[in-house]
């Protein structure tokens, strides 16, 4: 009886474990970025650069998100450095004029509505509070993405937080909505949605 | 207290519709459903199961017809399709006056058709479905609905989104000034929409010669139409009765 209950108990963790670690992975799949990119080449003593230096607002007051390809070779359009990177980087796109089809990691579903002006510009919300330490990285974090609805893990699933660097406040609904309960900012469905 | 998009300050969106100036065009039915992605009608539909948010009726009053556009009137008070919906898929945002219609949460029952006195309700019985480059032309600030949700106006929110976002760019703070796409699109300029909280544009709809369509219910609707016309404002009474299509 005894043996019995071991051997249940053993299978049973075994089998849990192996879900617990399989599920997860089964549900996402990675995709490669078009390029490797380092923020803190950019943004540290070196570059010197802030978000918004590259991360633009439009003059409607919409958010460009990631930079078109001008933006990146209007500096880069020969290689300031001595990266390998870098230099694969203007061989493949800026050279030949080919946008890069970054994956971005906190694309919202197509009823989600953002505004970056009503919480950057006005309600001064940092960068780093919804998107991490992402501008302290020397490396793009793996691109994760949902199996089943083709959004990214970031929005999907786990907190964002890659890296290792400082987990971020989130970009899930119930992360806008803890935020806005605590800064007492009343909300209807149809703020955020569309 | 409410911070988002107008720092304490509300506002009451509302329309006023010109009787006299509508001439039935449907310039706006045009609009509407260009910028809220309302997808064309199925070869199947028919004018009771076919996608508009916004209908222009025509009224008989036994001299010159007259045309009286109808959309969602963003009922204020009781808001009946809200105490109806059994998923509160229905909401009526107190900042903006607005009636908002979450079709993530709408299970399709209907019931809030039912209980909207001005039929602006509306049911999609199919997925929507759009002619092969025509889904290139899609509103990116409107979400397409699925089948089995109801959806109606709701004021072209959309519109409402864009202009809270240049607002805060500019760093203008209290309620924001867009147009809706039919009142945009209105060739003789029939349809006007502002703030009740306006006082000008409040004194307008307060007008003598200002009513709204089944008013008597205290619904609190808040599309005002005017006309000069005494039989036409005679005709609009029988409002409910009118049979749809």
């Amino acid at each position: 009886m005894i043996r019995t209950g071991i051997l249940f108990l053993a299978g049973f963790s075994v089998a849990l474990s192996a879900g617990w670690w399989s599920v997860p992975r089964l549900l996402y799949r990675t995709e490669p970025q078009p390029a490797q990119f380092s923020h803190i080449a950019h943004t540290g003593e070196k570059g010197g650069m802030s978000c918004e230096d590259c991360h633009s607002f439009r003059a409607d007051g919409t958010f460009a998100g990631i930079p078109k390809l001008e933006t990146c070779a209007a500096c880069h359009s020969a290689p300031m450095g001595e990266t390998q990177a870098e230099k694969d980087f203007i061989a493949r796109f800026v050279e030949p004029g080919v946008e890069p089809e970054w994956k971005v990691y906190s694309r919202q579903p197509d009823n989600a509505w953002f505004p970056h002006s009503a919480h950057v510009l006005r309600g001064k919300v940092a960068c780093e509070k919804c998107h991490g330490e992402i501008g302290k990285s020397d490396r793009l974090p793996v691109y994760r993405v949902h199996r089943f609805t083709g959004y990214p893990e970031d929005v999907m699933g786990k907190r964002a937080g890659p890296l290792g660097l400082k987990r971020a406040g989130g970009m899930r609904m119930d992360d806008c909505v803890a935020c806005h309960r605590q800064n007492r900012i009343e909300h209807s469905c149809l703020d955020c949605h569309k | 207290m409410r911070k988002l998009g107008a720092e304490n300050k509300t506002a009451r969106y509302a329309m006023l519709i010109d009787l006299d100036r509508c001439n039935g065009c449907g310039a706006c039915m045009v609009a509407c459903a260009v910028e809220n992605n309302v997808p064309p009608p199925q070869p199947s539909a028919t004018p009771r199961t076919g996608l508009n948010w916004l209908r222009v009726f025509r009224l008989n009053t036994g001299g010159r017809d007259a045309f009286i556009p109808v959309m969602c009137m963003q009922c204020g008070d009781e808001t009946p399709c809200q105490s109806v919906c059994p998923q509160k898929a229905v909401e009526f945002d107190p900042a903006t006056g607005i009636v908002g219609q979450i079709p993530e949460r709408c299970l399709g029952c209907r019931y809030c058709m039912a209980a909207c006195p001005y039929q602006a309700r509306v049911f999609n019985w199919w997925d929507p479905q759009w002619p092969a480059g025509m889904e290139q032309a899609l509103n990116p600030r409107v979400s397409a609905r699925q089948r089995g949700t109801v959806e109606k106006c709701n004021f072209c929110h959309g519109r409402w989104q864009a202009a809270l976002e240049k607002a805060a760019q500019d760093g203008e703070s209290g309620p924001v000034r867009y147009t809706p796409a039919c009142a945009e699109a209105c060739p003789a300029q029939a349809i006007r929409f502002g703030d009740l909280n306006d006082e000008e544009f409040a004194a307008e709809c307060r007008d003598s010669g200002a009513f709204r369509l089944l008013e008597s219910l205290g619904t609190g609707p808040k599309v005002f139409y005017r006309t000069s016309r005494a039989e036409v404002r005679e005709a609009t009474r029988g409002f409910g009765e009118v049979k749809r299509g």
